[in-house]
């Protein structure tokens, strides 16, 4: 069996095959691969017994799907008001010099994709972001630095 | 000198007791447990603003061979984080007042829809959901509560698109009626509450309905858990009795300066300052009209900021967030935003902000949804009340 097929059999058979699985279905493709492609859709569909273009409709609805490969992190940098208000701006700027991409954008690496989200629910503490699940608050340049350097020793496993 | 606000500690403080409070509260009869809910006052605490105790009593009034309970924790609103952290601090009593839910209307089934910005919860709830299915066990309730994870959609908090969500489809709002009461996640009985909502219901069962009136006023009883940002000293979340001028909260929660508050998040109203002194947080406030949203989201900004950045932010975070089924919600917030653009840049004049305030009267009147139908709320309350910060 090709590496994503297994990939939607298991998750169908550990979420059950029936419609309303197929969120929670969608989201464990995405863990794993960190992309949903169309393959994966066909292929959900079939395990689902629904019609791929329904499958399609769903994924391509929530923004924490993506039908577009993403790097092994996930930034999403909360742009909401009392974000700007707290210097979300500068935080974009450093993001945007250290990776050197630009929101929307996946390092060649593979490693990082920046992008812009709407209210993390972290308003207190802003700027905030999510790095993958983890949020990270009250972010400064040099906080940044320090955790996208983090980042990368995880994924060399220093 | 005013005194300041009094700060009330129901909600957060945990005493352990959620076994004995659910084995006394289950020890009474439906009806009884309901009337208490009613004479409580308790009001849905995610924006309707629906009495608590008619929307079990009207769902377990309903026949069905299945009955779902879902406690609502989107919480997607620009402003609010709240929920967030009573689910994280106190989700036992999320889960009685689930349970005990469960019991009057007849569900053995319950969901949190949590959104995925809130997926580092998980584990601290599993351990939850654990400790409470064993207590379900021990008074041999057969009731169990289910995670399931949304995935980035402000939508999937209003109800319908929830269940449709939940169905595996894309987030798009029912028409209602039918409500959730007869026909909701499967097309069955389904009562859905806000997190704060079902915490305040364990309150309600602890202390009893009376104490729980006797806070507030008139129409807005109890308590609220108000999240509070923006240009403040001391953001946070905070328990508050209903009831206060929003000059009160300013002068406490305030940096000295405050020009506007922004009041239940962009689906909100803008309070400007000379209104702080007449405007009343609770369901009977009057904001131009309309009774206070009551998800609790209070943004404070000072006189250094620009009221124009505030709404074109509100305003691309719905034109983001439609979910583009109906024609008046999907084109009006792309035309509001892109009038409002053209205004600032010059290229229309002052007069087709009245215009826009037109159509957002439109959509208020025409939108399938809650959303679309809310974006009137800070447009025009802010286009109003700083209207040459629009123009120039
Ligand atoms: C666009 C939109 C978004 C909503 N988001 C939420 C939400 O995140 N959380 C919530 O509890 N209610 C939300 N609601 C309100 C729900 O539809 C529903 O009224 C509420 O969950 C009922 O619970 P309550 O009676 O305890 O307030 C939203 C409504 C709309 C129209
Ligand atoms: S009002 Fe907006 S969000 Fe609601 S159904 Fe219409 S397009 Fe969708």
């Amino acid at each position: 069996m090709p590496e994503s097929q297994s990939i939607v059999h298991k998750a169908a058979t550990k979420r059950g095959r029936k419609r309303q699985s197929l969120l929670p279905i969608l989201q464990d493709i995405y863990e794993h691969k960190h992309v949903i492609d169309e393959e994966d859709m066909v292929e959900v569909a079939r395990e689902l017994d629904i019609s791929a273009a329904h499958v399609y409709g769903t994924a391509t609805f929530y923004s924490f799907l993506e039908t577009r490969q993403s790097g092994q992190f996930i930034i999403r940098l909360c742009k909401t008001i009392t974000c700007m208000m707290h210097g979300k701006n500068l935080i974009l700027q450093e993001l945007e010099r250290i990776l050197k991409i630009k929101p929307g954008q996946t390092t060649p690496d593979g490693l990082f994709t920046l992008k812009e989200a709407n209210c993390l629910g972290q308003c207190h503490k802003g700027p905030a972001m999510l790095v993958n699940d983890t949020p990270h608050t009250e972010l400064t340049p040099e906080k940044i630095r320090d955790i996208i350097d983090g980042y990368r020793r995880e994924a060399l496993k220093l | 000198m005013t005194k300041t606000l009094k700060r009330l500690d129901l909600i957060f403080k945990n005493e352990g007791d959620s076994e004995a409070i659910l084995e006394k509260t289950l020890s009474r009869n439906n009806e009884d447990i309901i009337s208490d809910l009613i004479a409580s006052g308790l009001k849905g605490r995610g924006g309707a603003g629906f009495p608590t105790g008619l929307k079990w009593r009207l769902t377990g009034e309903v026949e069905a061979d299945q009955k779902y309970v879902i406690c609502n924790a989107d919480e997607g609103e620009p402003g609010t984080f709240k929920d967030r952290e009573i689910l994280s601090s106190v989700p036992h009593k999320v889960l009685t007042g689930m349970a005990v839910c469960g019991r009057i209307i007849g569900a053995t089934k319950g969901f949190i829809y949590l959104r995925n910005e809130y997926k580092f919860l998980v584990p601290k709830l599993r351990t939850a959901l654990d400790d409470f299915h064993l207590i379900m066990d021990k008074l041999n309730l057969d009731f169990r509560v289910d995670i399931f994870m949304g995935s980035g959609a402000y939508i999937c908090g209003e109800e319908s698109a929830l269940f449709e969500s939940m169905e595996g489809k894309r987030g798009e709002p029912r028409n209602k009626p039918p409500y959730p009461t007869n026909y909701g996640y499967n097309g069955k009985p389904t009562v859905i509450n806000n997190v704060e909502t079902l915490a305040h219901t364990y309150s309600i069962f602890k202390y009893g309905a009376e104490k729980f009136r006797d806070l507030g006023v008139k129409d807005s009883r109890g308590s609220k858990v108000f999240s509070v940002s923006g240009d403040t000293p001391i953001p946070g979340i905070y328990e508050l009795e209903f009831g206060m001028t929003l000059q009160r909260f300013v002068d406490d929660f305030g940096d000295g300066d405050a020009k506007a508050v922004q009041v239940g998040g962009a689906a909100g109203f803008c309070v400007p300052r000379k209104r702080f002194e007449k405007t009343i947080i609770g369901y009977q406030g009057k904001l131009t009209g309309v009774s206070l949203p009551t998800g609790g989201s209070m943004m404070i900004f000072n006189s250094s900021r620009s009221m124009y950045n505030v709404l074109h932010n509100y305003l691309e975070f719905f034109v983001e967030e439609s979910c583009g089924q109906c024609t008046p919600c999907r084109v009006g917030t792309q035309q509001l935003l892109m009038g409002v653009e053209a205004v600032k840049r010059g290229d229309k004049s002052s007069d087709y902000l009245n215009k826009l305030l037109e159509l957002s009267e439109i959509m208020r009147q025409t939108a399938k949804c809650g959303l679309g139908q809310s974006v009137a709320n800070s447009f025009s309350s802010i286009v109003e009340n700083f209207k040459e910060e629009m123009i120039y």
